[in-house]
């Protein structure tokens, strides 16, 4: 049989219907288009693909399974390692993992291998309640997950699949952490999480919210609550400013404020949600990376008439997705590439009024690999605006560490683990996701939520005196 | 969901509510606030806690309606639920021996005062407290900060109870007085709280204020809250509430508490014409 070259396509709503709204703009495959793409799979015996996936899912064997046209047993394969497979058919940048690794892809473009991910995952939520998968008898251990983004979701999933009793305590009114607080509507439903966070719960994760820990309660007053491991998978949730005058000027956001009033608070429903947003006719969004490209996005949606993306390298440096650049340009955000701003401006009622930016040039690459980015004397010019996001990162936050001040940090103040199964500095406590390796992917905090849960449940099987008290 | 208790009407649009949350009562120190989320679709808002019984598993909060939230919130009553109560947030006042402490609240903020001042109390100082609000009927909790203090003193800017003029008027009387005061403490209007802390820099007298911007998350994820003290850029929800007044940049601070003043009228004008037409409670 002669493969097709290219992936199948997958329908989207068009940019300029999509700016004006905040419904999904990659729409799925069809049955049809799903049963096309997986013919393209050439199952390799070695699976390249596989090996690529940092949570190892068996991707011919779930792909086969769609050829057959067994759309249950596909969604099961894939369950068996990735309880999030509605989000991460969406999410996870497939680009420089499996579909990388994927052998066609060294003469074709490879397998769409996430969105059939996607397809199988929403073939389920659509045929209404998930399958339940048989669950071992209770090992009578409790295990507290501190945070309910991907990485605790991940831990938890696991744990109570080899029956331990697991509770998350997130600290927002809503579970889900960044996908809820900072992925878009339009990237990534909200009724997708909801319908995940509750299969998780069916499993019989228990799910508080509004629980800050730290503040609430301690580690050691969770432990003296009877838990008997803490995973803590808190994100890493600190805003970064660039430390320049004029930020503190209204209309200045970090993008996790910016984002956080749109995508929790639904501040594009104001007033029927309470929760307001400020947007302006033009808007500048600084950085180069996903959050970069969400905020960027979202201000259109919001009715910005220009948002300009301001990033200080040049388009090869960008961290965002390539997919996510394109979608972003496809909708008319404009492009300052080598531009990096030096002081934002504002009026007498301490309103922002511009942005003053200098040019850059490329230099040595740096410690990152990336080419530094050195100031052009003299180069500095103004850009008029209403609206400035900063979206140049994240850091950790520091409330729950600075409550715990056994578990070690390193200079940044990410949490210090061993590698390999995520454990802390601190008896009984494991650590993933981005409070452990800073701002990273979706599915590279899963990863380390499914490592942490194989270390935890293989501690709570221990007999005590076996157990590692170095 | 958390229960209102019991609510009480203290004066024209303030309304004081007692909260049932063993878990935050268990925890919380003078200084700390909630989050409050009414319903589904509300905003997050910080209240300051006011007063709390570890043993009945309550906590107080004292509301001034002027949005829409706030007004939302006032129309509830015992019996209803709050859908999120989140904390205690923040970092608890640094209660500790001073002498004579001088306790200021200004109008709503007289109320999370008294856990303040009982605080200091308890531990041993001497406790002066002043308290003022625009008018009579809006000068609350007398008799609680009374119980907690040794002095007290009362204004109001239209002189219809205590004296006439501003509380930083009668902290300004009570210094010139040559007595020797520790520390100062003021909760309030922001422009109360700067006001106090203009009367105490020319004497240096150490001055705390519990500042209140807007907030979202309120733990330190967002930075909405962010206002300069000392020249840094602090996180109100996580570095605060309590700052040291000579170093507040009070005027960002009040720019800042600005910042939605047109989407906050056309929330209570949105929320007042649903109430007229019987659609909410």
């Amino acid at each position: 049989m002669k493969i097709a070259p290219r992936k199948v396509e997958m329908p989207r709503q068009k940019p300029k219907v999509r700016v004006t709204n905040f419904n999904e703009v990659a729409l799925g495959y069809s049955e049809k288009e799903a049963q096309q793409e997986a013919k393209r799979c050439l199952q390799c015996k070695k699976a390249p693909c596989t090996k690529a996936c940092p949570v190892e899912i068996d991707i011919p064997g779930f792909i086969a399974k769609i050829t057959e046209k067994d759309y249950q047993g596909a969604i099961r394969k894939i369950k068996e390692a990735n309880l999030l497979p509605a989000m991460c058919g969406r999410v996870c940048p497939q680009e420089g993992l499996c579909e990388k690794a994927c052998t066609l892809s060294k003469k074709y473009e490879p397998v769409a291998i996430g969105r059939l991910e996607r397809f199988a995952a929403d073939w389920e939520l659509q045929k209404g309640s998930p399958e339940s998968s048989p669950l071992p008898s209770s090992t009578g251990k409790r295990v507290a997950v501190i945070g309910s983004g991907p990485g605790s979701l991940s831990c938890a999933g696991d744990l109570v699949r080899w029956g331990d009793k697991v509770t998350i305590f997130e600290a927002l009114h809503k579970p889900g952490g960044v996908l809820v607080y900072g992925i878009p509507e339009f990237r990534l439903p909200k009724a997708i999480i909801e319908r995940e966070v509750n299969y998780i719960q069916s499993l019989g994760v228990e799910v508080k919210t509004g629980y800050v820990i730290g503040k609430i309660y301690t580690l050691d007053e969770l432990f003296s609550q009877g838990y008997d491991a803490i995973f803590i998978g808190i994100g890493a949730g600190l805003p970064k400013f660039m430390d320049i005058p004029g930020e503190n000027l209204n209309g200045v956001y970090s993008a996790n404020e910016f984002l956080t009033r749109t995508n929790l608070m639904k501040a594009y429903l104001f007033p029927q949600y309470d929760t307001p947003i400020k947007i302006g006719e033009r808007v500048a969004v600084i950085g180069g990376g996903n959050v970069a490209m969400d905020a960027s996005r979202v201000a259109l949606r919001l009715g910005a008439q220009k948002v300009s993306n301001i990033y200080r390298r040049s388009p090869k440096e960008m961290p965002a997705r390539v997919e996510e650049v394109q979608n972003a340009k496809d909708e008319g955000v404009e492009f300052k590439f080598l531009t990096n701003p030096v002081r934002i401006l504002g009026n007498k009622e301490n309103w922002v009024t511009g942005i003053e930016c200098i040019r850059m040039e490329l230099g040595e690459p740096d410690e990152s690999g990336r080419c530094r980015p050195v100031p052009i004397k003299g180069s500095e010019f103004t850009i008029k605006v209403d609206i400035v996001v900063m979206a140049i990162g994240a850091g950790a936050n520091p409330l729950l560490p600075s409550a715990t001040p056994d578990l070690k940090v390193n200079k940044w103040g990410y949490i210090v683990i061993d590698e390999a199964s995520g454990k802390t500095s601190k008896e009984g406590v494991w650590a993933g996701g981005d409070i452990v390796s800073g701002a990273a992917t979706v599915i590279s905090a899963m990863a380390s939520g499914r490592r942490s849960a194989r270390a935890i449940h293989q501690y709570l099987m221990a007999p005590l005196e076996a157990r590692d008290f170095s | 969901m958390y229960k209102i208790l019991n609510k009480q009407d203290l004066g024209p649009s303030i309304k004081e509510f007692l909260i049932s949350s063993p878990k935050i009562a268990r925890k919380v120190q003078p200084g700390q606030f909630v989050v409050v989320k009414i319903d589904e679709r509300g905003e997050r808002i910080p209240l300051t806690i006011a007063d709390y019984e570890r043993d009945k598993g309550t906590i107080t909060i004292v509301v001034q309606e002027a949005g829409k939230t706030t007004c939302q919130l006032g129309g509830l009553n015992s019996g209803d639920t709050l859908s999120d109560v989140i904390g205690p947030l923040g970092i608890p006042t640094h209660i500790e021996n001073r002498g004579t402490i001088v306790c200021v609240g200004g109008g709503v903020g007289i109320a999370p005062v008294y856990p303040v001042a009982r605080g200091f109390k308890e531990i041993g100082n001497r406790v002066i407290s002043i308290i003022g609000a625009r008018t009579r009927e809006l000068v609350i909790w007398e008799d609680k900060i009374a119980s907690v203090s040794d002095e007290v003193y009362i204004t109001t800017d239209d002189g219809s109870y205590g004296r006439k003029g501003f509380v930083s008027d009668e902290l300004q009387r009570l210094i010139e007085g040559k007595r020797e005061f520790g520390l100062v403490f003021a909760v309030g209007p922001t422009l109360m709280m700067r006001a106090v802390s203009e009367v105490t820099r020319p004497y240096k007298l150490r001055t705390i204020v519990s500042l209140n911007p807007i907030m979202v998350d309120a733990t330190g994820m967002c930075g909405a809250c962010r206002v300069s003290v000392g020249g840094k850029t602090k996180f109100v929800c996580v570095d605060g509430p309590d700052f040291d007044g000579h170093q507040v940049d009070f005027d960002q601070l009040l720019s800042r508490q600005r910042i939605y003043l047109q989407e906050e009228k056309k929330a209570l004008q949105h929320y007042n014409s649903l109430h007229k037409h019987g659609t909410l409670k």
